[in-house]
């Protein structure tokens, strides 16, 4: 398998995105904003079918869009324009009524499409894999420097707030993490299931963690072991990846939970 | 010396017409250790909040240590314990990494020194906690949980240690452990406290000051100087 140009592309992307997706979904998590990626993920859409539209690159068209869809429900929550679930609400709904009315005037409801819906093994390129390594890592080094300040506001953002961290930067950053998460994502698991491989490897792990850092560890071992399984299944079986890789976080899910029931028991 | 916390004939409300607090005047020297009571819905945590510069008055102005408190720059040295507070995370946060939280606040970017890590310890100490610093504050009782908090507040070194309600669903024994800690904080560490409450409880026996607040402050001294039917907070206001 890995002697295939195109899988060794693949895997190299895959564990990227295994590695980042948990570690800013950890965040969103904490949040109890699971399902913001959700939302951007179909403002992406809409970028996707812009993309089309215009006759640019679809990808950073997306990424455009998924930016621009976090600093919406951002900006709605924190100025109390609407509770968190009504602004993802809106946005969701929003982005994805307008990728299909997009999507339906540039006449592009092809399987190029479905590529970026549900992740292909076959579309990343030497330029993607480029740019999913710097954006990964560049998204890698501001979690690492702003751990700590990420860390206090999740626990108690009231109390974060009093002491005079800036709060609304803060969290205004880890929706912009999770839209670039969805853009360097999205040729591997696709917009529609990037979601799941930032939140499920996390509630996994935090099921059998002990602490706030075994939490983050096994994150990234649970969405890195998910990238790597769904993808070899994804090339023999001829399944699109996106689903296949949320299916294996799925099942690391059901494992962790039935550990912490037998734990229970013991 | 400037002092603490000045409220100089503070309106505030948070719909027009409709004041939450009105001519509120008070002084509260660094130092003191002073209960804020009051029914429910008389104003107290707001009073609190507009102390901490977490709200700005409609009228009149409210300074913390000298400067507005809104635009108070010191904020490191501001320990807070919000009313019902509980853990913003769902994974297992243990006693040590909450409380390294709270020193996040004099260290918010890049790694702890060994001086951060020595206050989130000492802090750890002080509240009892040495041996469950790495315990799940989730496997911990409510009377743990809340020292936990007091440990996150305290680990910033504060000035001003504000906690808000914090014997809200924690038994009695525990509220008078709690009167018992801060009461020995207060002699340590000289640090001024603000315990808003709305029953008086254990606390009554260890603060040295005590304000009613009822939309204005209805009673300021001692508790020992306070009428007998005052202490229901109820008949604050009669």
């Amino acid at each position: 398998m890995l002697d295939l140009e195109f899988m060794r592309l693949a895997f190299a992307a895959g564990a990227i995105v295994g590695v980042v997706a948990p570690v800013v979904g950890f965040f969103l998590v904490q949040r109890q904003m699971s399902l913001i990626g959700d939302g951007i993920g179909h403002v992406a859409f809409a970028g996707v079918a812009a993309g089309y539209l215009i006759g640019i690159s679809p990808v950073w068209t997306a990424l455009a869009a998924a930016i621009i869809g976090a600093v919406g429900i951002e900006w709605l929550r924190a100025h109390k324009q609407a509770a968190g679930d009504q602004a993802l609400a809106l946005v969701f709904y929003t982005g994805i009524a307008g990728g299909v009315v997009l999507i339906s005037a540039a006449g592009a409801l092809n399987a190029n499409l479905f590529s970026y819906l549900f992740g292909s093994i076959l579309t990343v390129t030497r330029r993607d894999l480029l740019t999913i390594a710097l954006l990964g890592f560049a998204s890698l080094v501001v979690v690492a420097v702003l751990l700590r300040a990420l860390l206090a506001v999740s626990i108690d953002e009231e109390g974060a707030r009093v002491a005079g961290l800036p709060v609304p930067i803060l969290n205004a950053v880890v929706s912009m993490l999770a839209a670039l998460t969805i853009g360097i994502s999205m040729r591997i698991v696709g917009i529609l299931l990037i979601a799941a491989l930032m939140v499920l490897p996390v509630i996994a792990a935090q099921r059998i963690a002990w602490s706030l850092r075994s939490t983050m560890g096994l994150s990234i071992l649970v969405g890195l072991a998910s990238v790597l399984a769904g993808l070899t299944v994804s090339y023999y079986g001829d399944l699109p990846p996106g689903g296949t890789i949320v299916l294996a976080a799925t099942g690391f899910f059901l494992a962790s939970s039935a550990t912490e029931f037998v734990r229970a028991r013991v | 010396m400037p002092l603490a916390v000045e409220f100089s004939q503070v309106e505030f409300g948070y719909l027009p017409g409709q004041p939450v607090l009105r001519d509120v005047e008070l002084g509260i020297e660094a130092g003191e250790f002073v209960a804020i009571a009051g029914p429910n819905g008389g104003g107290k945590t707001t009073l609190l909040r507009l102390a901490l510069g977490l709200e700005r008055p409609t009228r009149g102005e409210v300074r913390l240590f000298g400067e507005p408190a809104d635009s108070f720059r010191d904020r490191a040295g501001l320990g807070y314990l919000a009313q019902r507070t509980h853990l913003g995370v769902q994974a297992p946060a243990t006693v040590r990494e909450v409380v390294a939280a709270g020193r996040c606040a004099r260290k918010p970017f890049g790694r702890f020194t060994r001086g951060d890590d020595d206050a989130v310890e000492r802090a750890i100490e002080r509240v009892g906690l040495g041996e469950l610093r790495n315990r799940p504050l989730t496997r911990l009782s409510g009377g743990q949980q809340q020292r936990a908090f007091i440990a996150k507040a305290l680990a910033a070194e504060p000035r001003l240690l504000a906690l808000d309600e914090p014997t809200t669903g924690v038994d009695v024994e525990s509220q008078e452990a709690l009167a018992e800690l801060l009461a020995r904080l207060h002699s340590e560490l000289g640090v001024t406290i603000l315990y808003v409450s709305h029953e008086f409880g254990a606390i009554e026996n260890v603060v040295e000051r005590l304000v009613l607040v009822r939309e204005r402050i209805v009673f300021d001294g001692s508790p020992s100087a306070l009428p007998e039917l005052w202490h229901d907070p109820s008949h604050a206001h009669a």
